[in-house]
C-alpha cells in the first residue's frame, strides 16, 4: 500500500501546481463520467440501435439473399483463422514455437466474450446469436488447426496459400453482387457496414499497386514519367477529398465512350483508390529512398537481374520502412469512407442519417453517433495495434546495423 | 602519363590463363571529373593482386568496372574471356563468375545469414535449395561462423558480417573475387579475423583483386602490388620490391605516408 | 536507385557486333520507361478525347458566361452581402470568404490548443499526460465527419435558447448563435444582451460556424499536439539537463530553451496539418455552413456546369494550399536562420 501511495504522490502531487491540476482534472473526470453513465443507462434509448441493427450492418440488402453474406462472413472468419495460425506457426529460430502465446490467448478470450455479449446487447434473435457464436468458433478452431498442423503441410500447398486471398476477395464480390447462378443484388441496395468495408477494402487493395507505380515513376529518368507522377501526386494532395468525390460523381461518366456511367458505388470506390494511391506513393517513395544503394549493388554483383534484385532485396526492405505510414493511410481511408454519405451513398454514416430522420427515432442522434464512434474507434485502433505488432515482428530481424 | 603494365613480370604466381585484362580504361563522371585516366592491368588465374593508393585515386572505381558496377567510356576490359560491353548477356555472365565483397558488407538485413547465402545461387544458377543450403553451411564453417546460420545480420558483429559477406560471394562459386576495402569499416580487433579468412582463400588458389590499406596483408599474401594515384596506375611490382625499393617517385611518396 | 544509363557519354565499347537493343543495358531502361510513358499518354488521350466529345455533345463544354447570371439561391450566412439576385460569381466569392474565415480561426485555435496539449504531454503530472494521450488517441481514430455532425447535431443544436442560454463572461451560447462581446456601434465595448427575447452582440457566429470551428479545432489540435510533441522530443535531453542545472523551472525551460529549438522540426509538420485543416473545412456542407464547397455544390446542381465548377473548386483549394505552404516556408526559413 505504501509504495502505491508514494507513487501516486510522485505522479500526481509532486508540486502544489501539479496537485491543483490533479484535483481539478479528477473533479472534471468524475463529473463527466457520472453524467455520461447517467445518460447511458437511464435516458438513452438504445432501442434505436437494436431496431436498426440489420440496416446498419448490411443496408437494404434483400433479406432472402442475406444467407450469402453469412456465408461470406464465415469464409472470412475461416481465412482469418488460417492466416493467423499459419503466421504463428512459422518457425522463427530465435523464438520458441508456442502455439498459444499470451497475446493470442487474450485475443481469443476477447473474441469469444464479444461474440457472446454483442449480439445479446444488440437484441438479435437467438438464432442469429448462435450464428455469431458458430462463426467465432470456426475462427478459433481453424486458428488452432493451422497452428498445430500448418508446418506439416506439403511445401507446394503452403506456396499456394497466399493465392487464397485474392480468390477469397473475388468470391466475396460474387457473393455480394451476384452472378454465377446467384441472384444479382444491385449496388444501390448495399449499405451500412457492408458498404463501408467494401469501399475501403477495394481502395486499400488497389491503391497499393498504383501507389507503387507512381513512386517508381517519381524516381524515373524519363521527364515525362517523373513530371507526370509529380503533377498527379501534388494535384491529388492539394484537393479536398469531397471535391474529388464530387468530381467523380459528376464527370466520371464523361470520361468513357458513349457516356457510359458506372454505378455510383464503383465511381466512389475508384475515386478513393486514385486518392489514396497519391498518398501511398509518397510513403513508398520514402521507403525506397531509405534502402541503401549498396543493397542493389550487392544483389546485382551476385548476378541477379534487375527485376530479381528489386523484388527480393529492395522492395521488401522499402516496404518495411514504409509500413507505418502505409497503415496510417489505410486507417485514413477507412475514416474517409464516411464522406461517401455526402454524395448520397448509404454507408455507415449515411445509414445513420437515414435512421435518425425516421420519425420513430427522432431525437436519438446521440445514441447513434456514440455507437458509430465506438465502432470506428475500435476498428481504427485495432488496425493501429496490428500495425505496431507487425512492425515489432519485423523489426528485430532488420535492425539496420548491416550497412 | 600512363605507364602500361609489363605483362611479363616474373613472380611465384602462375602465369597461365588471363582472368582479367584491362587496357586503356578511361572514365569520366557526368560532372566532368576524369576518374580513370587510361588504366591497364592484367590478372592471371590464381593470382592475388593488391591495389593500394591514396583516397580518391580511383582504386575502388577501377575494380568496380570489372563487374560492371561502374561503366567506362574508353578502353576495353575482358573478364574470364568475356568482353565487357553493354550487352546484358555478357554482363550477367561476368557477374556470375565474379564475386564482390564490399566495404559496407551490404548484407540483406531482412534475410537470415543462411538465406543471404542461398538467395543468389537459387535464383541465378537455378540450383535446388537443399543442395545450396548444404553448401552454404559448409562455407559458413569455412569462414568460422557455422553457428550463426539462422541469425540475422543485425545481430552479428562487423567482423562476423564481413565473413558472411565473403561466404555469400563464395556461394556463387566465382572464379574471381573482388574486395573493395573489406576491412576499412571494421573495428581494429575484427580486422584480423577477416584478413585471416582472406589469407586462407588466397592459399586456395582463388584469383583475388583486393583494394586495401593493409600493408602486412599485401606483403604476406599478394603476388603483385599495384599503386594507383589520381586515376592512373603508377607502378606494378612484387610486394617485396614495392615496399623496399619502389621504382617510381610517386610510390616512394605514398610509402612514406603509410609506413 | 542503382544503375542508370549515363547520358553524357557515348559507349565506345564492345568492339565488334553491335548489341541488340533488347540486351543493351543502356537502352533497356529507356525502352521500358518509354513504353510505360507511351501507354499512359495513350490512355490519357483516350479519356480526354471521350471527355471533350461527350461534353460537346451535351453542350456543356467550357464557357464562363453563366457566372454573371443571377444565382437564384440564398446564402444562409455571409460576411459579403449577398442576395438571390446577385450573380453566381458573387455567391462563390461569398463562399470563399466563409472558407477563409473558418480556416483562419481554425488554424489559430488548433495551433493554440495543439501546442498546449503537446506541451502537456511532457508535464510532470501523470494524470495530465495520460489524459492528453487519451484525447489524442480517441480523436485520431474517429472520422472527422462523424465528429463534426456530433458537435452540430448533438451539442450545438441542443443549446438552450433565450434566457436559458449558457451565459459566460463576455460570451453567450444559445441555439440561435454564439454571441461574443466586442466593439459595438460608436466604438463602445458591448457585451451580449437580450433585446425583446433575442440575443444581440457586436460579434455573432452562427451555430453552424461554431460547430464546424469546434470540430475542426478539436480534430486538428490532436494532430498538431503530436507534431509539437515530436518536435520537443527531438531536442536532445542534454538541453533539459543543462537548463535545470542552471536553475530554470520546467516551464521556463520549455519556453526559453526547448520550444525555440523544437520549432525547426515543428514548422514543416505544421505545414501538413494546416493544409489538412484547410481541406477539411470543405466538410462544412455536412453542418449546413455555406462555405466555398457548399455554394459550389448548389451552383452545380442549378447550372449543371460540372467542368467549370469543379475546375474553380480545385483551382481555389490548390491556390489556398500553395498560399499556406508559401507562408510556412517563409516561417521555416525564419526559424532556421535564428539557429545561427
Amino acid at each position: 500500500m505504501k509504495p502505491l501511495l508514494r507513487r501516486l504522490r510522485h505522479d500526481l502531487f509532486a508540486t502544489p501546481v501539479d496537485g491543483l491540476i490533479s484535483v481539478v482534472l479528477l473533479a472534471v473526470i468524475a463529473a463527466v463520467a457520472t453524467s455520461f453513465l447517467h445518460w447511458a443507462t437511464s435516458q438513452a434509448r438504445w432501442a434505436v440501435i437494436q431496431a436498426n441493427s440489420t440496416l446498419f450492418a448490411v443496408g437494404r440488402y434483400p433479406i432472402e439473399q442475406q444467407w450469402r453474406l453469412w456465408l461470406l462472413t464465415a469464409l472470412l472468419a475461416a481465412a482469418t483463422g488460417i492466416s493467423w495460425g499459419m503466421l504463428r506457426s512459422h518457425p522463427r529460430s530465435d523464438r520458441g514455437g508456442i502455439l498459444w502465446p499470451r497475446n493470442d490467448r487474450i485475443a481469443v478470450g476477447l473474441l469469444v466474450a464479444l461474440s457472446l455479449l454483442l449480439p445479446w446487447l444488440l437484441g438479435l434473435s437467438p438464432a442469429v446469436q448462435l450464428r455469431w457464436v458458430a462463426i467465432t468458433a470456426v475462427l478459433v478452431l481453424l486458428r488452432w488447426l493451422a497452428g498445430r498442423f500448418g508446418p506439416q503441410l506439403p511445401a507446394a500447398l503452403k506456396r499456394l496459400l497466399p493465392l487464397g486471398l485474392p480468390l477469397l476477395y473475388l468470391m466475396g464480390m460474387v457473393l455480394i453482387a451476384g452472378g454465377l447462378g446467384l441472384v444479382a443484388v444491385s449496388p444501390s441496395e448495399w449499405g451500412g457496414l457492408l458498404l463501408t468495408l467494401l469501399e475501403s477494402s477495394f481502395a486499400i487493395l488497389l491503391c497499393f499497386p498504383l501507389g507503387l507505380l507512381l513512386a517508381l515513376g517519381r524516381r524515373s529518368d524519363l521527364p515525362l514519367l517523373r513530371w507526370g507522377s509529380v503533377l498527379y501526386i501534388e494535384f491529388i494532395r492539394g484537393a479536398p477529398l469531397i471535391t474529388l468525390l464530387f468530381l467523380g460523381q459528376n464527370m466520371l461518366g464523361f470520361l468513357l465512350p458513349g457516356g457510359l456511367a458506372p454505378e455510383r458505388v464503383w465511381r466512389a470506390a475508384w475515386v478513393l483508390t486514385l486518392f489514396a494511391a497519391a498518398y501511398l506513393a509518397e510513403a513508398v517513395r520514402s521507403g525506397l529512398a531509405a534502402v541503401p544503394r549498396g543493397q542493389l549493388e550487392a544483389a546485382r554483383s551476385l548476378g541477379m537481374s534487375m527485376p530479381q534484385a528489386f523484388s527480393t532485396v529492395v522492395l521488401p526492405q522499402a516496404l518495411r520502412v514504409a509500413l507505418p505510414s502505409m497503415v496510417g493511410q489505410f486507417i485514413s481511408l477507412l475514416q474517409d469512407t464516411t464522406l461517401l454519405s455526402l454524395i448520397g451513398l448509404m454507408e455507415l454514416l449515411g445509414t445513420a442519417r437515414t435512421v435518425m430522420a425516421n420519425p420513430a427515432f427522432l431525437g436519438h442522434n446521440a445514441e447513434v453517433y456514440f455507437t458509430l464512434a465506438v465502432l470506428f474507434w475500435c476498428c481504427c485502433a485495432a488496425l493501429g495495434l496490428g500495425s505496431r505488432a507487425l512492425e515489432r515482428r519485423l523489426d528485430p530481424a532488420t535492425i539496420a546495423r548491416s550497412g | 602519363m600512363s605507364p602500361s603494365t609489363p605483362a611479363t613480370l616474373t613472380s611465384a604466381a602462375p602465369v597461365g590463363d588471363v582472368m582479367i585484362e584491362a587496357r586503356g580504361v578511361e572514365k569520366w563522371y557526368p560532372n566532368g571529373f576524369h576518374a580513370l585516366r587510361g588504366c591497364d592491368l592484367t590478372v592471371n588465374r590464381g593470382e592475388v593482386v593488391v591495389i593500394m593508393g591514396p583516397s580518391g585515386s580511383g582504386k575502388s572505381t577501377f575494380i568496380r568496372t570489372f563487374n560492371a558496377l561502374e561503366d567506362f567510356q574508353k578502353g576495353s576490359i575482358t573478364v574470364d574471356g568475356i568482353t565487357l560491353s553493354d550487352d546484358l548477356r555478357h554482363i550477367d555472365a561476368i557477374r556470375r563468375e565474379v564475386g564482390m565483397v564490399f566495404q559496407q558488407f551490404n548484407l540483406f538485413p531482412h534475410l537470415s545469414v543462411l538465406d543471404n547465402l542461398c538467395l543468389a545461387p537459387v535464383l541465378v544458377r537455378k540450383r535446388p535449395k537443399a543442395e545450396v543450403q548444404e553448401q552454404a553451411r559448409g562455407l559458413l564453417k569455412r569462414v568460422g561462423i557455422a553457428e550463426q546460420a539462422d541469425k540475422y545480420p543485425g545481430q552479428l558483429s562487423g567482423g562476423q558480417q564481413q565473413r558472411v559477406a565473403i561466404a555469400r560471394a563464395l556461394c556463387m562459386e566465382p572464379r574471381i573475387l573482388l574486395f573493395d576495402e573489406p576491412t576499412s569499416s571494421l573495428d581494429p580487433e575484427m580486422v584480423r579475423e577477416v584478413l585471416e579468412v582472406m589469407q586462407n582463400l588466397a592459399a586456395d588458389d582463388i584469383t583475388m583483386v583486393v583494394v586495401t590499406h593493409e600493408v602486412k596483408f599485401a606483403r604476406q599474401v599478394a603476388h603483385r602490388v599495384v599503386l594507383m594515384a589520381e586515376g592512373e596506375v603508377v607502378e606494378v611490382a612484387e610486394p617485396e620490391q614495392f615496399f623496399t625499393n619502389p621504382s617510381q617517385e610517386r610510390s616512394r611518396r605514398f610509402l612514406d605516408q603509410i609506413l | 536507385m542503382g544503375i542508370t544509363p549515363s547520358s553524357a557519354s557515348p559507349s565506345g565499347l564492345g568492339a565488334g557486333a553491335a548489341v541488340p537493343w533488347w540486351r543493351n543495358r543502356r537502352v533497356i531502361p529507356w525502352v521500358v520507361q518509354g513504353a510505360v510513358g507511351l501507354t499512359v499518354l495513350v490512355v490519357v488521350a483516350f479519356l480526354l478525347g471521350n471527355l471533350i466529345h461527350n461534353l460537346t455533345a451535351a453542350g456543356l463544354l467550357l464557357s464562363w458566361g453563366w457566372l454573371t447570371q443571377p444565382a437564384g439561391f440564398d446564402i444562409a450566412e455571409t460576411v459579403l452581402p449577398f442576395q438571390a439576385s446577385d450573380p453566381y460569381w458573387r455567391g462563390l466569392l461569398a463562399g470563399l470568404v466563409n472558407t477563409v474565415r473558418v480556416v483562419i480561426a481554425g488554424l489559430l485555435g488548433s495551433t493554440l490548443l495543439g501546442t498546449l496539449l503537446g506541451m502537456a504531454s511532457f508535464s510532470g503530472n501523470a494524470l495530465l499526460r495520460t489524459l492528453t494521450r487519451l484525447y489524442v488517441e480517441v480523436v485520431r481514430n474517429i472520422p472527422l465527419l462523424l465528429q463534426l455532425v456530433f458537435w452540430y447535431f448533438v451539442v450545438f443544436l441542443s443549446l438552450p435558447n433565450g434566457t436559458a442560454a449558457i451565459q459566460l463572461p463576455g460570451v453567450v451560447l444559445a441555439k440561435s448563435g454564439l454571441y461574443i462581446a466586442g466593439f459595438g456601434e460608436g466604438l463602445r465595448w458591448m457585451g451580449p444582451h437580450l433585446v425583446n427575447g433575442v440575443w444581440q452582440a457586436p460579434l455573432r457566429w452562427s451555430v453552424e460556424f461554431g460547430a464546424l470551428l469546434t470540430g475542426l479545432i478539436a480534430y486538428s489540435s490532436a494532430f498538431i499536439a503530436e507534431v509539437v510533441r515530436g518536435g520537443i522530443a527531438a531536442v536532445p535531453k542534454g538541453q533539459w539537463e543543462a537548463a535545470s542545472s542552471l536553475g530554470l523551472s520546467w516551464l521556463q525551460t520549455l519556453r526559453q530553451v526547448v520550444l525555440p529549438q523544437s520549432l525547426r522540426v515543428i514548422v514543416p509538420g505544421l505545414n501538413t496539418q494546416f493544409i489538412s485543416l484547410a481541406k477539411n473545412s470543405s466538410l462544412a456542407v455536412a453542418v449546413g455552413f455555406t462555405d466555398l464547397y457548399s455554394v459550389a455544390e448548389t451552383t452545380l446542381n442549378q447550372t449543371g456546369r460540372a467542368v467549370e465548377v469543379v475546375l474553380l473548386l480545385l483551382g481555389t483549394y490548390l491556390a489556398l494550399d500553395l498560399f499556406i505552404s508559401l507562408l510556412m516556408n517563409g516561417l521555416n526559413r525564419l526559424v532556421q536562420i535564428r539557429e545561427r
